[in-house]
This record gives structure tokens, sequence and C-alpha cells, in this order.
């Protein structure tokens, strides 16, 4: 047989592609299971990160299931909406959609010493690519009580300094109301000042883009949550 | 073929007198990006060595089939079926250290030592030194890994696999971890180190 010809190449070739092909579809399928776990693990220990929860090795879930009470989507009124999976919102998609249409997934967290702790998700973009964070609030509906945030490719020593605790640690105490208006929370340049009166952290030195980034993710994604929490405040 | 091939120097020359890193200097990118920790060092060493032990063999095994001029396809086509298959385990078992070393597990496809290993070796041999070969010179490549991972993780973040090993007493007394050896050009610089001993060492690699 010829192997140099045409009809032996293009054989062999679409031959190699139909094995490899079915055995990688394989492998994807049976392992589908195991991989949403893990990816479900590490979005339960993002959040619990935000209420300065961090569990052991291998106690993630049961650390979820524990602290995490209850999970509740609503939409921007304040109104729950009924029969909606709070952890399987996807909430990339949800930011780009009018505050209106938007459905806002609340995770109630109860931590070791007791107080309640309402934890909403944001997303948004960084200089490279998305960012996202976890911020958890005091039962008043205004101060933070802690904050997590994430990067998939921020430059490491610069914009990728936000998931470190020094960066995320300084929204601790924060407030979201100031004089009963709704401001989210600034970052600005160190040393310099938001031109409202709203509550402001540092951000970081040459990781302006990505520090920009956060402050718009946190006004995109926390304003339709307004009416949340003021509910929270007149409770 | 005529030669009888020892199985000896096809598994140990990779280690030191023909290292894909230190004497061949492929593989480097990976080397700069995965070695801030010695975890994901680790990992990567042994994701290249069932890659390369793997396509070298199959490869190998169909060598007399593949046609010349799609050769190369051929070859990319395989490795990247199991760079994927690699991927897909450690999301599925090692989520964390998959997260670490994200985009370079995909990237092992470009790595120039399979390739490079591929076409000069298992394209010409049978399977059985086909896969000495890809083990051995993954276990090179690993060896590097691990003597940069080690260094970069010991100087810079001051553990080992994640335990504090410099003691706290040093840090009272004014220790500082090193930055610059989590930054990519240290690991540049440890290599060099690293082939400046090897070739005080191996007299015969230096070049006149």
């Amino acid at each position: 047989m010829n192997k140099q010809s045409n009809l032996y190449t293009t054989i062999y070739i679409v031959a190699l592609v139909l094995i490899v092909g079915t055995a990688l579809a394989t492998v994807a399928l049976s392992l589908r299971s195991r991989q949403q776990s893990n990816i479900d693990a590490d979005k339960m220990r993002q959040i619990l990160a935000a209420a300065r929860i961090v569990p052991e090795k291998g106690q993630v879930v049961e650390d979820f299931n524990k602290y995490v009470t209850s999970q509740a989507v609503y939409n921007d009124c304040g109104q729950e909406i009924e029969g909606a999976d709070a952890f399987t919102v996807d909430v990339a998609a949800q930011v780009k959609l009018p505050a209106d249409k938007r459905e806002l997934p609340v995770f109630t967290c109860q931590t070791p010493d007791g107080a309640v702790k309402y934890i909403l998700p944001c997303y948004g973009a960084g200089l490279w690519g998305p960012i996202w964070g976890y911020i958890a609030f005091d039962a008043d509906g205004s101060t933070v009580y802690g904050a997590y945030f994430a990067h998939q490719g921020e430059t490491p020593g610069l914009g990728a300094e936000i998931e470190k605790p020094a960066f995320s640690n300084q929204f601790e105490g924060k407030q979201m109301f100031k004089a009963d208006r709704f401001l989210p929370i600034a970052v600005v340049k160190a040393g310099q000042k938001p031109q409202g009166d709203e509550d402001y952290v540092d951000g970081i030195s040459g990781g302006t883009v990505t520090s920009k980034g956060v402050g718009e993710m946190l006004s995109n994604s926390l304003s339709p949550y307004k009416s949340f929490l003021e509910s929270l405040r007149t409770k | 073929m005529a030669e009888k091939i020892n199985w000896k120097t096809v598994f140990f020359n990779p280690f030191s007198k023909n290292n894909p890193v230190i004497v061949q200097v492929l593989g480097i990118c990976s080397v700069l990006a995965v070695t801030a920790k010695l975890e994901p060092a680790i990992v990567m060493g042994i994701s290249v060595i069932a890659v390369l032990a793997f396509s070298n063999v199959i490869i190998s095994l169909i060598r007399n089939t593949i046609p010349t001029n799609i050769r190369i396809i051929v070859q990319l086509v395989v490795v990247a079926g199991l760079v994927v298959i690699v991927d897909q385990l450690l999301k599925a078992y090692t989520y964390d250290v998959s997260k670490q070393l994200s985009v370079f597990i995909g990237l092992i496809i470009t790595n120039c030592i399979l390739m490079g290993r591929l076409e000069a070796f298992a394209m010409a041999n049978k399977p059985w030194p086909s896969f000495l070969d890809g083990v051995g010179n993954g276990i090179g490549y690993t060896i590097i890994l691990v003597i940069v991972g080690f260094f970069r993780e010991l100087l810079g973040s001051g553990t080992l696999l994640g335990y504090q090993v410099i003691p706290q007493w040093c840090y009272d007394h004014g220790y500082v971890n090193n930055g610059l050896m989590i930054l990519p050009p240290m690991a540049l610089i440890v290599v060099g180190c690293i082939i400046w001993v090897h070739r005080s060492i191996n007299k015969d690699l230096q070049d006149e």
C-alpha cells in the first residue's frame, strides 16, 4: 500500500481524530460530576471566606452547610423570587442585565459566634480578565463584615494583590449607607478621597485598572441590592 | 535499528548528561511559570512524565504507519489528546493544584521537550526504549523543576509544600522573605546557577 498517497493520508488522519475524539469525550463525561463538585466546593470556600470562615481542608461542604443557614434569590425591589436556587445563579451573566431584570442571590450565614451575616456576590472586569468577589454584611444591612476577592489573570504583585487579605481586610467596618443614602464603597488611589462622602478603601499602587475595576464591580453588582439592604436596615 | 540500544543510557542520560532543561535548554517557559511553589512544580513534573511516556509509546507503536507529510500533525493530535486527559484528571482529583497550574498544563502541548523526543526518538525506535526515553526525559525535567521550586519556595515564602520551614524567631530577628524569588526572573537566575554548577562538574559539556 502506498503510504504517501492522498487517500491513505486522509483516511489515516480522519480515523486518528475520531479515535482521539472518542477517548476525550469519554474521559470528559466520566469526570464531569467530580469536577463540578470541586468547582462547587471552591465556590463555597469563597463564600465562607467573605464571612471570615476558613474551613479545614476537605471540610468545605460540611462547613458551608453548617454556617450558611439559608440561600435566597431576590429581585431589585427586595422581594424574594420563589423557587430560584441562589447557588446556581450565574452572577457573571446577571451583572450584564439591566438592574430590574437581575436575579440577586443572597447567602445568609450564621458565624460561629451566632451573628447573622448576609453575603452578596459581585462580578466585574479587571485589567486582563474577570474579577469577582463576595461581600458579607452585618444584620444592619450597611456595615461590611468581610470581603473576598478573586481574579482570573491579573498581574502578579500588582492587580493580583486584590485577592490578598491586605486589600480585602480594608473593607471591614465600611458603611454602604451614609446618612440614609445608599453609596457603594469606592476604591481610590492611596492618599486620595472620593468626590462624594461615601466610604472608601485604598486601591493598589501599580494596579490602577484592577482597583478601578473593583470599585466599578461593587457599584454595578451591589446597587440592585439597595432595596434588599434597606429592608434589612428597617427590620 | 541496526545498533543495539543500551536501555541504561536511554533512561539515565536525560537525568544529567543530556538533561532536557539544563543541557538541551528546552521547556524553559514552564520552568519559569510553575516553580514559585514546590507542589505545582511536582504535579507539573508528574504530568509531563505521564504525557511524555505515553505519547512516546503511542507514536512509537504507530510510527511505521504514519504518512511522512502529516507526521507533525499526528504527533500533535496524540500529545494534545493526552494533555487534555491529564488536565481533566487534575481538575477532578487535585482541583487546587490545577487552579495554580491553570494554562500551563494545556501548554505542555507546546513544550519543546515533547515534540523534540517524539521527532528525535519515538519516530525511530521501538515502544519499550521509547517509553524509557519518555520517562527518563520527564524525570530529567522534573528534577530541575523540583530543585528550582525548592529554592524559590524556601527563600521566597519560607515554606516547603505549604509548611512553614523557616522558624518564627528568624522573622523576629529581622529575616525577611525574598519577594523577588516569587517572580519569574528569579527562576531564570536559579536555572542559570544550576547550569553553572552542572557545567563545572561535567567539564566535557563546557564549550571552548
